[in-house]
């Protein structure tokens, strides 16, 4: 006889087995199940019959696979909540450290007149639309009450390098307070890039300042969107990416699109302009509802619907690339596949909840204004004023951070709570959008069979899914992208 | 196959030993440090007098022993100044505790243990062994300052509870720059207490592994033929690394794991991704193992999708990831970066067509146990470009 005892004698005796918390949904023939901290498992029909029946065996494969998800439980079995808990902490730890990127709106002034933008203004009036350094300095005293311990200095506009002066004194300003605040401190430039020059680089280069700018794709569609005098806004702006690679690094520029009605046939061209130019990553972005895109109809020109197939041949043109040695990375892809594939949530503002107005981004305001997204701004462009949460010049930190322009929506759209999200198998991966939804339905919550949020992102999560499963090269680079 | 016991074959013992643990010294090693030392003979040198024993090598031309000399059997003749030896009292059994000039010493503390792994190396036994221990505690004390790595094994070492703390406190202060490697099932730090005891001993160069044979309790519980284990095991590494003990995770790759390794791999990424390395480990055909080939044995070439995957998941995931005791012939290139020489000098042996390969250098060669069961796909690489392999700690 042997020594040595069979499987048999250690499965789970009496097929005790309690669920623990989990999502389900149909997804074509299989069965999408997430656990509490949205890691996923596909069943077949009839497997999840016997889940739902409360008719699993005592060992089998399905039982090994459901308990290693942490789907099911032996009845006195502890470890698989004590690790739920571990990885729930994990990901929700970045709260305690609310606020890490900050918004500073240095001029609402901008030699670009983009027909979906909504807030910039022509002008020549500096006393009207740029940040004063009495306004930046309140800013900064603002900066620095939050408890996170990076803290990024993001400078928009308009175009920011209208007013340089007032970026060059906050970021020596803001270094020198970091001496004893000791923050893992950052600044970035969003500009077009348009009036780059020696004095921009330098200084740039001096302190570590990284840019960001907007790239739509091929030189057509590109100065389409974007209209200046002279017609050469791609022109202008790849030249700029170039001078900043060699000049600063290829690591210190980045790229991000618009999308618009004519961008949607064109998604090849689009990634190829971005190889071109050396870019590692870029971002195939909806066109958000806001401010003039909304009045202009030019968000109405198309639906989610239509941007999907667009996302869709996109990414797997990239998957493509990636697989002749290419490396790209579609940055939504690898926002959402890290809340898929890994205990971290980035907190990226729009795909997070607790939503990230606030407690993720804030923006300052040229005139002092403080809002709680960039969204919330432009709504404000437009006459609502919703997601001002105070001013400078007015309000405390404790006052803006406590008002209830910002703790309603927060605590209205949490995802946790929200009417069909609670349900959702794709709540681990998604985020709450007040802004959007206000803008959109009229309340923080909106109708989510009606939400183009809620449509996009499912409809992105399943597709990455797919491709996950389908393919082990692929899933292979999906880590890759969750991970880095 | 280097041997590690033996029986002498004539000795000139007047009293039996004072203590076991005896720290070689030659002709070479001028050492004025005389506690436990036993001078190892040399040719048909005259015994410089005071010490308390002598070794002759087998090849020893003389037929009358000095007084208190000890014979080696021939298998033991490689020995050299500054070894370690266990000499039973009458001077008959003789283990080797230490061999200096290799880096892969590791040291049995027991042979007890709370499992009966279906491969087990160490076939456990139930005798009280505590003299291993005890043996240990001088061994620390004999090292060198200079010694760079010390691994300790069983049997399961924490058995002995807080008097392994103190023997690896003790090793901590007396060799503090050394890598100290620990292999242990786990359990016991599913207490608390004790997994802050050890977190107590305080030296960053400190490493447990940790097996790790599933991604829930059945196929985990049932290698280790105990039930209960996984839960407490997986308890036990969360501890530590709550207290920054650094971990190293080990699979042994059978038929029972290998075809569950992307699980594994999944598993680890997701709960444990805190472990500073992660071991695939090819089977050693010894002990337990070689009594269940047939439920074990798998041939490498037929996990190697599973392998690419599971070494892909891990290494993307920023877990160190490497490969033990695998053939560079049997495991996709893709993998061979991962490949580490981990098989230690002692019990390390090449096949013949190992003889023509151009990896050879490269790769880890076999077990000596191979004979007894081995891949028939064993081929030379001739266009092989291999990576650097690194040298296993703890190796086997």
């Amino acid at each position: 006889m042997s020594r040595f005892r069979e499987p048999t004698a250690f499965q789970a005796p009496n097929a005790d087995w309690q669920l623990l918390p989990f999502r389900f949904e149909r997804i074509d023939e299989r069965i999408l199940l997430t656990n509490l901290v949205g890691e996923h498992l596909f069943l077949s029909g009839d497997e999840f019959q016997l889940l739902a029946d409360g008719a699993l065996p005592a060992d089998s494969p399905l039982v090994r696979k459901l308990r290693a998800k942490h789907v099911i439980r032996e009845g006195s079995d502890d470890l698989p909540v004590e690790l739920l808990a571990l990885k729930a902490r994990t990901r929700y730890r970045r709260l305690a450290e609310f606020t890490s990127l900050h918004i500073f709106v240095a001029s609402l002034r901008c030699e670009h007149s983009c027909p979906y933008c909504q807030v910039s203004r022509q002008s020549s009036d500096r006393e009207a639309y740029d940040m004063s350094a009495e306004t930046a300095a309140l800013a900064l005293d603002s900066v620095f009450r939050s408890p996170s311990s990076n803290i990024k200095i993001e400078f928009q506009g308009g175009e920011p390098l209208l007013n340089f002066e007032l970026i060059e004194e906050v970021v020596e300003r803001a270094e020198a307070r970091n001496e004893s605040e000791q923050r893992n401190l950052g600044f970035v430039i969003a500009t077009n890039l348009a009036l780059l020059d020696k004095r921009v680089i330098d200084f740039c280069r001096a302190h570590g300042v990284y840019i960001s700018t907007s790239l739509d794709g091929p030189a057509d569609l590109h100065n389409k969107n974007r209209p200046r005098p002279g017609r050469n806004s791609w022109e202008l702006a790849t030249e700029g990416i170039q001078r900043v690679r060699e000049e600063l690094g290829v690591d210190r520029v980045s790229a991000l699109m618009t999308t618009t009605r004519s961008s949607l046939d064109r998604v090849r061209e689009i990634v190829d302009c971005y190889v071109e130019q050396g870019l590692t990553s870029l971002f195939l972005r909806p066109l958000s509802p806001y401010g003039f895109a909304i009045k202009t109809k030019s968000f109405d020109a198309y639906d989610v619907d239509r941007w999907l197939p667009f996302y869709e041949e996109g990414l797997d043109y990239i998957i493509e690339l990636n697989s002749q040695g290419t490396p790209m990375v579609e940055q939504y892809a690898a926002i959402a596949l890290k809340k898929m594939l890994t205990n971290d949530d980035p907190g990226y503002v729009d795909l997070t909840s607790p939503a990230g107005i606030g407690i993720g981004a804030i923006v300052y305001n040229y005139d002092g204004d403080v809002y709680a997204s960039d969204e919330g701004r432009m709504l404000a462009e437009m006459g609502d004023t919703t997601f001002r949460l105070g001013n400078l010049h007015r309000d405390s930190y404790e006052e803006i951070m406590l008002s209830d322009a910002l703790l309603g929506p927060l605590e209205e759209s949490f995802t946790g709570s929200a009417p069909m999200c609670t349900d959702c198998a794709f709540e681990p991966y998604c985020g709450a959008d007040p802004t959007y939804h206000h803008a959109t339905a009229g309340d923080y919550l909106g109708r989510k069979p009606n939400s183009g949020f809620c449509r996009r992102n499912m409809a992105i999560f399943k597709l990455l899914l797919d491709r996950y499963e389908s393919d082990p090269s692929t899933r292979a680079l999906f880590t890759t992208w969750a991970t880095h | 196959m280097i041997a590690l016991r033996g029986k002498t074959t004539a000795s000139t013992l007047a009293a039996p030993l004072p203590h076991s643990v005896w720290k070689l010294a030659d002709s070479g090693t001028l050492d004025t440090q005389r506690r436990s030392r036993a001078f190892l003979l040399d040719g048909g040198c005259a015994a410089p007098p005071s010490f308390n024993l002598y070794l002759a090598r087998s090849t020893d031309p003389r037929d009358d022993l000095p007084a208190n000399t000890v014979r080696l059997p021939p298998e033991l003749d490689y020995l050299s100044g500054g070894d370690v030896l266990s000499v039973s009292e009458d001077g008959e059994r003789i283990r080797v505790l230490w061999r200096h000039r290799s880096r892969q010493n590791s040291i049995l503390l027991t042979e007890r243990c709370n499992h009966y792994c279906l491969m087990c190396s160490q076939p456990p036994k139930t005798a009280n062994d505590d003299r291993l221990l005890d043996e240990a505690f001088e061994l620390m004390r004999l090292l060198p300052r200079d010694t760079m790595e010390i691994g300790f094994t069983g049997g399961e070492p924490t058995l002995y509870g807080t008097e392994l703390v103190d023997l690896l406190r003790l090793c901590t202060n007396l060799h503090p720059e050394a890598e100290v490697h620990v292999l242990s099932n786990g359990r016991r730090f599913a207490d608390p207490e004790y997994a802050a005891a050890w977190a107590s001993i305080d030296n960053p160069n400190l490493m447990v592994g940790i097996p790790i044979y599933g991604a829930e309790p059945a196929r985990h519980d049932y290698v280790v033929q105990a039930e209960g284990a996984f839960n407490e095991t997986v308890r036990g590494i969360v501890n530590l690394a709550q207290l920054k003990q650094r971990v190293e995770l080990r699979v042994v790759l059978h038929r029972q794991t290998a075809p569950a390794l992307p699980e594994i791999a999944e598993f680890i990424a997701r709960n444990l991704p805190f472990v500073d390395q992660v071991a695939l480990m090819g089977l050693e055909m010894i002990g337990l193992a070689r009594a269940n080939i047939p439920a074990l044995w798998i041939d490498p070439t037929e996990y190697a999708d599973e392998l690419v995957e599971a070494v892909t998941l891990l290494d993307r995931s920023h877990v160190h990831t490497m490969v033990y005791n695998h053939q560079l012939c049997l495991i996709p290139r893709s993998v061979w970066p991962f490949a580490v020489r981990s098989i230690s000098d002692w019990k390390n042996e090449y096949h013949p067509e190992c003889l023509r390969c151009s990896v050879k250098d490269d790769c880890g060669g076999f077990f000596f146990s191979a004979k007894y069961k081995m891949s028939d796909k064993i081929s030379a690489i001739e266009d092989g470009q291999a990576e650097p392999a690194l040298l296993a700690l703890g190796a086997d």
